[in-house]
């Protein structure tokens, strides 16, 4: 026996050299991180305690940063293509030369004809800043990737109470007792989410998940609804039925905080059917009960009316709340009437809505915290309906999500549960109203900068996009007939629209960070070949690519030019309110990205090029009077520009004695002042204004201070959205404005001012026997919005991704351990290994999306698992439907927003035995790799012991 | 043949709350990231980016999913380290001593000075939380971050596993178990803390918390609401009598 015996242990190691505080970059979450610098370089990476954010906690992909910023994928020089297109041959170049190349190819445009520059940018961060340089060039081609993400999401929430989930608000986890949370494997939020869920399970609250896949936040709810995908929007509005059926909804606040007493024009057939009355001065109007006349509807001391019709002006009107309670309160939405199509039982559906209604009414908040009203009202405590809810693109990735994600709004509207405790909260810049929002921008002058800003919320048919033959104006048909609210624009559809010249050719397509050729792209072999399609003179159709990456993507190997960015460590950025910033719902917050460490390649920050390269086409903000560049580079932007007079990039620490907050000149020490503060800036709102922010006038005025308005904005929600009736009512023959005729059915179908459901387009274009499975992808959350393939350790978590078959399916096929399954949709087949999972939809298949990669990319070896088990599901899916009866291909997207419908995918499955190769299908010819492949075997840490 | 201690002045571990964990890999990555470069031999990634990686990794999550009759399946994660138990099967085993249990505290580390890597411990441990570093040739476990949770050049509030400090849904707990008092302790006795296991007779120090109890299939069946009126015109009538309260 060996004696018990204790070495000694050094306990007491001392970690680093220095930390330095910077802004994660591994997701959309923007955590603040600690990074420990031992001999100049990165040694480890942890949570900042004092980050509004995070608060200390980090995910798996903030750790494994550092594998990031170390991955044998990194590029290293500028390059220009000399293989094919595709292939991914490539010669080194200066930054002299890749500027000269750039230039030559964007000089000339400019001053002929700017929209044949397509500038779109994928997870790009810095979007108010590349923007504005766009704006600049003059092109109106510009957008980032929120067309395939989650525009749904967002114009839904915009158009209906002036924010969304996501990075507009957030559900108040400290006070919430009962969580609906819908289609989300992970989101943007991502650290906050799970924070707040630990603090919901802390506290009893209860947990409602509705999702056809039963992983992560759904595997810890209380309670799973596997519900059947595309169906959420019927199950919300059953939902509401049964709220209205039993009187469960806050009169008073929908009365105080909407639109609903405002009384809509109920004369069929006229040019203003569906608008709101209105006086002579464009106040909407209430039926005041007290007096029976009508009145503008901020008039303090009013009872409206939010029933039964009366004629104001001659003009038969009623409230709105009365269409909306008429619409729900028909049988099309009892529970009975959707309980099949969505997968969930009618006992169930009521069982939930007795949930919400008890939780909400019986369970009631109130903190004694006075506040005034807008209208000056003052108001004792705040009341709180304590249900919360979040929701993402498993809503929002349909074809009928934006209605949907109005829907979900509704339901938190009605029963008062928005910017009240324990409900939704909005993050500062949020709330802000549609009408606060910019128009989108679309007059283009050669050698002369955009009039205005690209992308924003139409009002009306007058704001689309389009000449005066109806044509779409936009390279990716944004803002037109066939999607009029498409706030986000529609990257998804710009290789496709620019190889088949419709509306017109381009010249020269300029991306960032957006790996088109691959998972970003609907039916990625498609776009593959669009992208190397010649005409033909042996010229490529789309005929110059320039790309810019920190990484070998399976993009890279198709441009022309490479401009290679760096790691997230190694740049600088800001994360800004004029963007979309991290404020909390309590706090207005921005912060910084900066070189923590400096590249030790020949690569340089993306937005820093882009000055450059901006101040060398000669664009007017970014040069001074004499010609010489105005910024030397994206850090001396960040402190110098100003978006407005006093107000800029960043929110802290402005004007000259550096006290500015929100306002103030531009201050020289300003970075420094960020980086001394761990690399953020934050101010906490006072609790009087936490709440009733679209109402608040505390929170008005505090926010008019701070340069988030520059007028105080109140509004109220805008349930019965008006706007969307306007472009319904010109499908009826109103207005100058006119649909082509092959949309107006279309038009007035989907552009209803009250949220409804109609079945997802796809499912009503084939034959539903033949493709009778739903098909989903996750992005799980170890890699959710990361680049996380190349990463040596997260890649060890998911480096293959089967396809999960329900319970109900495995058994009806058959399927044993070990088998494959042929996965056919009307636009192609995969052949891919299968994995049983029970916790699942019974009609429904998923997989991890993005773990599938290209032969030769990302710096991998070519037998990574990645390449022969890793598929992805985008061959199935494209961007167009199937063709209707007249042999019309439409796109395959939400008709409102044109958010790509990736998640409306049928197929049917066979069981096939594994291949002898196991290698799934279809597969590529491998790209050559600039960077090679990474090192065999990896001891990080060893120099330092 | 190593002995363990007869008695330990503290038992420190982990409280792992089940019904918390949503399996995001947090601690998993956290653990590494610290774990590589300090305690030992760094955590190797064979093949790192090939055909076959495979690493060396002290925590890990497993999920499974757990089906009942007339219930919907559920979905577990399970995260996974060195349970530090009271009667580690681990270090008997350990033909040089290299496996210990140490008296101040209960952690289970290995001196890898001493250990020639013939993976017995591994093989005695019925949890498989150990693993043999590929490269470096000896096994590697849990240390409990004792260079974390004693480390002076640390804040204070920072002296706590990795895998704590980073866990994002508060699922991980630290503490001490020898005190009745600690938070870990009331944890276990307020949420039926469980041993992994037991039938084992390791008496692991680190406990699990169950999932709470999951609504089946139906929901839960709360009564349905009361019904103003089926019809519209005893909706309004509704409405009519709730203003007049307003």
């Amino acid at each position: 026996m060996t004696k018990h015996h204790q070495p000694q242990l050094d306990t007491s190691p001392v970690v680093s050299d220095e930390i330095r505080q910077t802004t994660c970059y591994m997701c959309a979450c923007r955590c603040g991180i600690n990074v420990h610098i031992k001999d100049g370089k990165v040694k480890y990476i942890e949570g900042n305690r004092d980050h509004p954010v995070n608060k200390g906690v980090l995910c798996a992909k903030g750790s494994a940063g550092v594998m990031q910023h170390y991955a044998p994928s990194r590029l290293r020089n500028p390059m220009k293509r000399v293989g094919e297109r595709g292939e991914g041959k490539f010669e080194d170049i200066s930054w002299e030369e890749a500027f000269d190349i750039a230039v030559g190819l964007l000089k000339p445009i400019r001053e002929k004809d700017p929209k044949k520059l397509a500038f779109f940018t994928g997870r790009d961060q810095s979007q108010s800043m590349t923007g504005w340089w766009a704006q600049n060039y003059g092109t109106l081609n510009y957008a980032a990737h929120g067309g395939f993400c989650s525009v749904n999401m967002a114009a839904g929430g915009i158009y209906t109470m002036g924010g969304a989930f996501w990075e507009f608000g957030a559900p108040d986890w400290d006070r919430a007792k009962l969580f609906l949370i819908f289609g989300v494997a992970e989101d943007h939020d991502s650290n906050p989410i799970k924070m707040g869920l630990g603090k919901l399970k802390a506290n009893g609250a209860k947990i409602i998940a509705v999702n056809p896949i039963r992983t992560g936040y759904n595997a810890i709810a209380d309670e799973w609804v596997g519900i059947t995908p595309g169906t959420d929007g019927l199950f919300i509005l059953s939902l509401i039925h049964e709220l209205l059926k039993a009187g469960k909804v806050d009169l008073n606040y929908l009365i105080r905080y909407t639109n609903m007493p405002f009384l809509v024009n109920q004369v069929e057939g006229s040019a203003e059917y569906g608008l709101f009355v209105r006086d002579a001065e464009g106040n909407q109007l209430v039926w005041d009960r007290a007096t029976s006349k009508a009145v503008p509807y901020e008039t303090r001391g009013t009872k409206p009316a939010m029933s039964g019709m009366v004629e104001v002006n001659g003009v038969q009107c009623r409230p709105a709340f009365e269409l909306l309670a008429e619409k729900y309160l028909t049988d099309e939405y009892t529970p009975e009437a959707v309980e099949e199509r969505c997968g969930i039982s009618a006992a169930r559906i009521r069982s939930i809505a007795a949930d919400i209604a008890r939780v909400a009414f019986d369970e009631e908040i109130t903190l004694d915290i006075p506040w005034t009203d807008w209208k000056g009202e003052k108001h004792e405590t705040m009341t709180g309906r304590p249900v919360a809810m979040h929701a993402m693109r498993g809503i929002s990735a349909h074809s009928n999500g934006f209605q949907t994600a109005r829907a979900l709004h509704i339901l938190q509207i009605l029963i008062g549960s928005v910017e009240v405790p324990g409900g939704f909260r909005f993050k500062p810049p949020y709330p802000k109203s549609v009408e606060d929002h910019p128009k989108p921008h679309h007059d283009v002058t050669p050698g002369a900068p955009l009039n205005g800003p690209h992308l924003g919320y139409p009002r009306g048919p007058e704001d689309l996009c389009i000449d005066e033959d109806g044509k779409a104006k936009r390279i990716d048909k944004a803002f037109t007939w066939e999607n009029p609210l498409s706030a986000h624009g529609m990257m998804h559809m710009v290789i496709s629209n620019a190889h088949a010249g419709d509306p017109y050719k381009i010249d020269t397509l300029f991306m960032y960070m957006a790996n088109m050729s691959w998972n970003s792209s609907m039916n990625t072999s498609q776009v593959m070949d669009m992208l190397r399609d010649k005409d033909e003179d042996g010229n490529y159709i789309i005929p110059n690519i320039i790309y810019s990456d920190a990484y070998s993507s399976e993009m890279v190997a198709f441009a022309d030019l490479i401009l290679p960015d760096t790691t997230y460590l190694e740049r600088h950025d800001c994360i800004s309110l004029l963007d979309r910033p991290i404020c909390e719902a309590d706090g207005l917050a921005d912060s910084i990205r900066w070189p923590v460490v400096e590249p030790d390649r020949d690569v340089r920050g993306f937005q820093s090029v882009l000055i450059e390269l901006g101040a060398r086409l000669g664009l007017p903000a970014m040069v001074n009077e004499d010609g010489s560049a105005k910024f030397k580079d994206y850090a001396d932007y960040i402190v110098n520009h100003e978006r407005r007079p006093g107000v800029g990039p960043l929110a802290g620490w402005r004007g000259k004695d550096g006290k500015g907050k929100g306002r103030g000149e531009p201050n020289p020490k300003q970075l420094n002042k960020y980086i001394e503060n761990g690399g953020f800036w934050h101010e906490q709102i006072k609790p009087e204004n936490a709440f009733y922010k679209p109402w608040n006038k505390g929170y008005q005025e505090w926010a008019v201070e701070r340069g988030i308005f520059d007028k105080e904005s109140p509004y109220v929600f805008t349930v019965y959205q008006e706007i969307i009736q306007k472009f319904r009512l010109a499908a009826e023959g109103h207005g100058d404005i006119q649909p082509p005729e092959h949309l107006r059915a279309q038009v007035k179908m989907a552009m209803d001012p009250l949220p409804f459901w109609y079945e997802p387009f796809e499912q009503t274009l084939i034959n539903k026997d033949e493709y009778p499975i739903h098909a989903l992808t996750q992005r799980p959350m170890a890699m959710y919005h990361s680049w996380g393939t190349q990463n040596a350790w997260l890649r060890q978590i998911h480096g293959r991704n089967p396809l999960f078959i329900s319970g109900e399916l495995w058994a009806e096929h058959g399927f044993a351990e070990g088998d494959w399954a042929q996965v056919t949709s009307p636009n192609g087949t995969i052949t891919v290994p299968v994995v049983l999972m029970e916790a699942l939809n019974a009609k429904t298949v998923w997989t991890w999306n993005a773990i599938g990669k290209r032969k030769g990319a990302w710096a991998l070896g070519e037998d990574a698992p990645e390449t022969k088990e890793g598929f992805l599901l985008n061959h199935l899916i494209s961007e167009l439907l199937p063709a209707k009866k007249d042999g019309q291909r439409w796109s395959n997207s939400d008709p409102v927003t044109g958010q790509a419908a990736w998640f409306d995918l049928r197929v049917n499955i066979k069981r096939v035995g594994a291949p002898a190769d196991l290698q799934t299908s279809p597969t590529f010819a491998p790209q050559a790799s600039p960077v090679g492949k990474g090192p065999k075997d990896i001891a990080f840490g060893e120099e330092w012991k | 043949m190593t002995q363990l201690p007869t008695s330990t002045q503290k038992k420190l571990g982990l409280v792992i709350d089940l019904d918390t964990c949503v399996g995001c890999h947090a601690c998993v990555i956290s653990c590494k990231g610290w774990n590589t470069n300090e305690y030992g031999a760094p955590l190797s990634d064979m093949d790192a980016y090939g055909g076959d990686p495979s690493g060396t990794f002290l925590n890990r999550v497993h999920t499974f999913e757990a089906k009942a009759e007339g219930c919907a399946s559920q979905t577990v994660h399970f995260p996974k380290s060195c349970l530090h138990c009271e009667d580690a099967p681990c270090v008997p085993v350990c033909p040089t001593g290299a496996s210990y249990k140490r008296e101040e505290d209960g952690i289970v580390l290995v001196n890898e000075d001493k250990c020639m890597g013939c993976g017995l411990c591994a093989w005695a441990c019925p949890y498989g939380a150990r693993e043999l570093d590929q490269m470096a040739g000896v096994m590697k476990k849990c240390t409990l971050c004792v260079d974390r949770i004693y480390n002076e050049n640390l804040p204070e509030e920072d002296r706590i596993p990795s895998c704590v400090r980073t866990c994002p849904s508060g699922a991980r707990h630290f503490g001490d178990f020898a005190d009745p008092d600690s938070h870990v302790s009331k944890l276990v006795a307020e949420r039926g803390g469980m041993d992994l296991m037991p039938e084992q007779g390791t008496k692991p120090v680190n406990k699990y918390l169950p999932p709470r109890p999951k609504a089946d299939v139906n929901g839960t069946q709360a009564p349905a609401l009361e019904a103003q009126s089926e019809e519209i015109t005893g909706f309004l009538g509704w409405l009519d009598r709730t203003l007049e309260k307003i």
